[in-house]
């Protein structure tokens, strides 16, 4: 099920503005892989680039190679919508779908590819999701009430449940834990760590402290200067990157020196 | 503190606590109170006149009620035509309005979308006479062959029963609603329609839904109270249009279903234009009366949008 990803030679464009340049980097299948760096270094551009999200914004285009488990992601007659069923993603806001139940939102992905699914079959969906990211005892009495109605980390977990429901290869979270307080917070890095077992995880984050935490290699990325494009420093283990780094731009940001 | 002094009501920092709410405040506070009331005043004013001076038709009849027995069966037919007219051109109206919201909000690149949104907004700047003119000079007898074919084909359906010998009938009058009613129909779905948030968007389309399924899960739901609204409000428009009504339409007051022969139903804003100019003595307040029945119509097809709508509210 989990998937390596290899990123060669990336370019993103927005239009005409070069965003992220020269991206070359190996994803571990069942690991988490964190992405660090200032904000506007295009480390979420990256990261959207990997399942075709950033084609959303008009204009954006890569050049370069994705390649997931073999089948590159940007060949000719690739549909995104099909590579987004195969890599799931989690958003720094937590985004359950408003008029839906919990029921209903777990089962909102598996609802596109259009099966008639049974009852029983869908309610074993439900639970194995729920169960799987540490939601199900918080709301198993109340499956049919609004998702809405959740706490912040709960709507959070609920998005998780609802990525992994159509049990993707690989779990994109872009700084999922930047809204949660540090209880939440907690839950989540929990479950991740019960995650990598199952799924390839990319997690951007703004906190060094976590990646340190939920991550075994960590990328760096930054800009080169003012007004050019974003770029990779550095990618390591995290061990490596938090105690020993090769590049001394990647000690001056984890040190706090800048950034 | 004083307020009348100007420089010295405006408070420094040393001043504390002191008093910051100054003259802009009072005179904006009495101007919005005053539109407030004013709109009030306004309807209220209608509405007494209309029932002051409908009243008196509830005894009206034979000649004076339009050679009909009483108030109740001259107005019906007129309630019914206007509801037939106003029903039939939703139904051709809004699911053009809604298409055409969508392909300007979500499908359109954004250079043909503005262009379409500015066309759309056009449309509502003719003046009602020249759809007027325009549905009986044009359309009504360019669309004479097609109730011909309907009449021909689908006959035995009682709408279409025929005889099909006029354009000028109940249905080329609401097609001629449903051009009018488009726009505003059109625009409220559009301005909902993009305010549906990203962030439920992206959620969709992460999951892998294609355009139309992002789509169904959000923007739907999302702006169901607002389509609504805005179905209300080109009803309202259907149910009050006067002039290319009264221009496109043959009438002659029956209640049918029948929506391409040459007997049609007239509806209350056309009849009163048609025949206020010729009214005199109770004959008026009987025409006031039908009005009264507009407004309340009006008003309740308002009140039930609004209450759909409330149902219908998406929180968050």
């Amino acid at each position: 099920m989990a998937k390596s990803i290899d990123i060669s030679d990336l370019d993103i464009y927005y239009g005409d503005f070069l965003a992220v340049q020269g991206v070359n980097m190996t994803v571990k299948a069942r690991s988490v892989t964190a992405f660090i760096g200032p904000s506007g270094c295009g480390k979420s551009t990256v990261l959207r680039s990997l399942n075709r999200m950033h084609e959303v914004i008009p204009g954006a285009r890569v050049e370069g190679k994705v390649v997931v488990g073999g089948q590159s992601l940007y060949d000719e007659g690739v549909d995104p919508v099909a590579v987004r069923r195969q890599i799931g993603m989690v958003f720094q806001r937590p985004n359950p779908f408003p008029t839906m139940s919990i029921y209903e939102n777990v089962l909102a992905g598996n609802r596109l590819n259009a099966k008639r699914m049974k009852k029983d079959e869908a309610d074993s969906i439900v639970e194995r999701s729920l169960k799987g990211a540490n939601l199900w005892e918080e709301v198993k009495d109340r499956l049919g009430k609004p998702g809405m109605g959740l706490s912040g980390g709960q709507q959070q977990r609920l998005c998780i449940a609802r990525a992994i429901a159509v049990e993707p290869q690989i779990l994109l979270m872009d700084e999922p834990c930047s809204a949660l307080d540090p209880i939440s917070t907690s839950a989540i890095e929990d479950l991740i760590h019960e995650l990598k077992d199952d799924y390839t995880i990319v997690i951007v984050t703004h906190n060094m402290q976590q990646a340190a935490r939920v991550s075994e290699e960590t990328a760096f990325f930054n800009l080169k200067a003012t007004g050019e494009p974003g770029h990779l420093v550095e990618f390591n283990s995290t061990s490596q990157m938090f105690t020993n780094p090769d590049e001394e731009a990647t000690e001056a940001y984890i040190s706090g020196r800048f950034g | 503190m004083s307020t009348t002094d100007a420089p010295a009501a405006r408070p420094t920092v040393d001043d504390g606590f002191g008093q910051v709410t100054g003259r802009g405040d009072s005179v904006f506070r009495g101007l919005a109170t005053a539109s407030g009331y004013i709109i009030m005043l306004a309807l209220a004013g209608v509405a007494i006149f209309l029932v002051l001076e409908g009243w008196p038709a509830i005894q009206a009849t034979g000649e004076q009620a339009y050679g009909k027995d009483n108030i109740v069966l001259f107005v019906w037919p007129l309630v019914f035509g206007t509801l037939l007219a106003a029903v039939l051109s939703l139904l051709m109206a809004v699911p053009l309005a809604i298409g055409g919201a969508l392909v300007i909000s979500h499908y359109a690149p954004r250079p043909l979308a503005k262009t379409l949104g500015y066309l759309v907004d056009l449309l509502a700047a003719v003046p009602s006479v020249v759809y007027g003119l325009w549905g009986i000079g044009f359309l009504a007898p360019a669309i004479l062959p097609s109730y011909q074919w309907l009449q021909d084909k689908l006959g035995w359906l009682p709408f279409f029963e025929g005889p099909a010998l006029s354009g000028r009938t109940i249905l080329t009058a609401s097609i001629v609603l449903a051009i009018m009613v488009l726009p505003i129909v059109t625009a409220i779905c559009r301005e909902v329609f993009a305010q549906t948030p990203t962030m439920h968007q992206e959620a969709a389309l992460a999951l892998g839904a294609t355009r139309w399924e992002m789509i169904r899960m959000t923007v739907f739901p999302y702006s169901r109270s607002g389509v609504v609204s805005a179905v209300m409000l080109g009803l309202g428009r259907a149910l009050g249009e006067t002039m290319a009504v009264a221009m496109v339409l043959s009438a002659t007051g029956i209640v049918t279903f029948n929506l391409i022969s040459t007997q049609n139903p007239s509806t209350i804003a056309a009849n009163i234009a048609l025949n206020f100019g010729n009214a005199s003595g109770l004959k008026i307040n009987v025409l006031i009366f039908s009005g009264l029945v507009l407004f309340v119509a009006t008003f309740a097809v308002n009140f039930l949008g609004r209450w759909i709508a409330r149902r219908g509210q998406v929180k968050g």
